[in-house]
């Protein structure tokens, strides 16, 4: 439901300042959002000097940084380093983002500020449970369903129809889309949430599928579909550059299209 | 989001100004008592301070309504797209604003 306070025990209290790296000529500030399950506190914002002279130029650079060599205890997650795992997706300088692929220097002024994926219950510091966010995916039966006989390769793709597939294939399911969505914030226990809503445009327009219809019909609900409002949150924070309000119009026009 | 927030206050906006269209067409019905009561109300500051906000909720509702009728044919996505079509209803709307006004302001004045 919607809800425009944090309840209490997540409301941010204090946090703590870390010393400035010694014998660092640049350094560049960061305030980072910390939560511990174990000690019983409130969230708080930490604040850290990384040398900047001695670090990597992405948000991600500097959070390892931290790791490294101030606090060990932050934790958050990350993988690839390049924009293809999807594992560092964060809030920075209030915009949904890979940590990875966003330079500290594209911060233009004062502190970064790094804060979790919004709206999304905390493990701990920097990670999200996205729990929800992956059963919903696996609620939309992202694989290949057909009923003809198996062939004896492979399904085959005409290259027109394999190129109905891009600007869907190469979603990395980091949630910086769902969690930037005021609908999905409210409703994320029935709404799918851009993500998988594109996933579900991209086997619903994959030629080789015959589910189609299966499909279509598990995503005409007033919920699960219809809580999108065209508020276009989930395209300009796609750091991949796709577009998730596009394939939900397209959704929306199928069902339109297959009733007349 | 704030543009999307604005369709909806609007549009929460034109039920209570609904509700005045209402009661002016009940007082023209009822008689010249009840309708000087209404245009002593429009007439006045305040009435006209919300008479003039009635008419940019209206404009702009209607505007930002064609801008998702467009979404909703699937097009005007693009990152450029998207952002022109916004900033065409807010500016269309205050525009379209101004000018009933205006010809209001010349028509009555004739």
């Amino acid at each position: 439901m919607v809800e425009f306070a944090l309840p209490k025990n997540s409301k941010i209290t204090g946090g703590k300042t870390w010393p400035k790296p010694a014998g660092a000529t640049e350094t560049r500030e960061f305030k980072v959002y910390r939560w511990n399950p174990d000690d019983g506190k409130n969230p708080g914002i930490d604040t850290y000097h990384i040398d900047i002279n001695d670090c990597g130029p992405m948000v991600l650079d500097g959070l390892i940084w931290i790791k490294n060599h101030i606090d060990p205890t932050l934790t958050f997650r990350r993988s690839c380093r390049e924009g293809v795992c999807g594992s560092c997706a964060m809030n920075i300088d209030g915009q949904n983002t890979l940590a990875c692929t966003k330079s500290m220097h594209d911060v233009k002024e004062g502190a970064v500020k790094v804060n979790p994926l919004p709206h999304q219950p905390v493990v701990k510091d920097l990670v999200p449970d996205l729990t929800n966010f992956y059963a919903q995916y696996a609620s939309i039966e992202p694989w290949l369903k057909t009923t003809s006989p198996t062939p004896q390769k492979e399904w085959r793709q005409s290259h027109e129809d394999r190129e109905k597939l891009d600007g869907l294939y190469e979603c990395i399911l980091c949630a910086c889309c769902s969690t930037s969505c005021p609908s999905y914030w409210w409703n994320s226990d029935r709404f799918l949430g851009p993500a998988a809503l594109l996933q579900a445009t991209r086997w619903v327009k994959d030629s080789r599928d015959e589910a189609t219809g299966e499909r279509l019909d598990n995503l005409e609900d007033p919920f699960r579909l219809y809580r999108c409002h065209t508020i276009m949150n989930c395209a300009k924070a796609c750091p991949k550059g796709l577009n998730p309000s596009e394939a939900i119009a397209e959704l929306k026009l199928k069902l339109v299209e297959r009733q007349i | 989001m704030a543009l999307s927030i604005v369709h909806r206050a609007t549009g929460i906006a034109l039920y209570f100004g609904t509700l005045l269209l209402a009661w002016w067409l009940i007082a023209v019905a009822s008689g010249p008592g009840a309708y000087a009561n209404v245009q002593a109300f429009t007439g006045s500051i305040i009435g006209k301070l919300i008479v003039f906000g009635y008419t940019w909720a209206l404009m702009h509702h209607l505007l930002s309504g064609l801008r998702h009728l467009v979404w909703d044919l699937g097009y005007g996505f693009k990152a450029s797209e998207r952002e022109a079509l916004t900033w065409a209803a807010l500016i269309g709307g205050i525009s379209l604003t101004v000018l009933v006004w205006i010809v209001y302001a010349f028509g009555a004045g004739k």
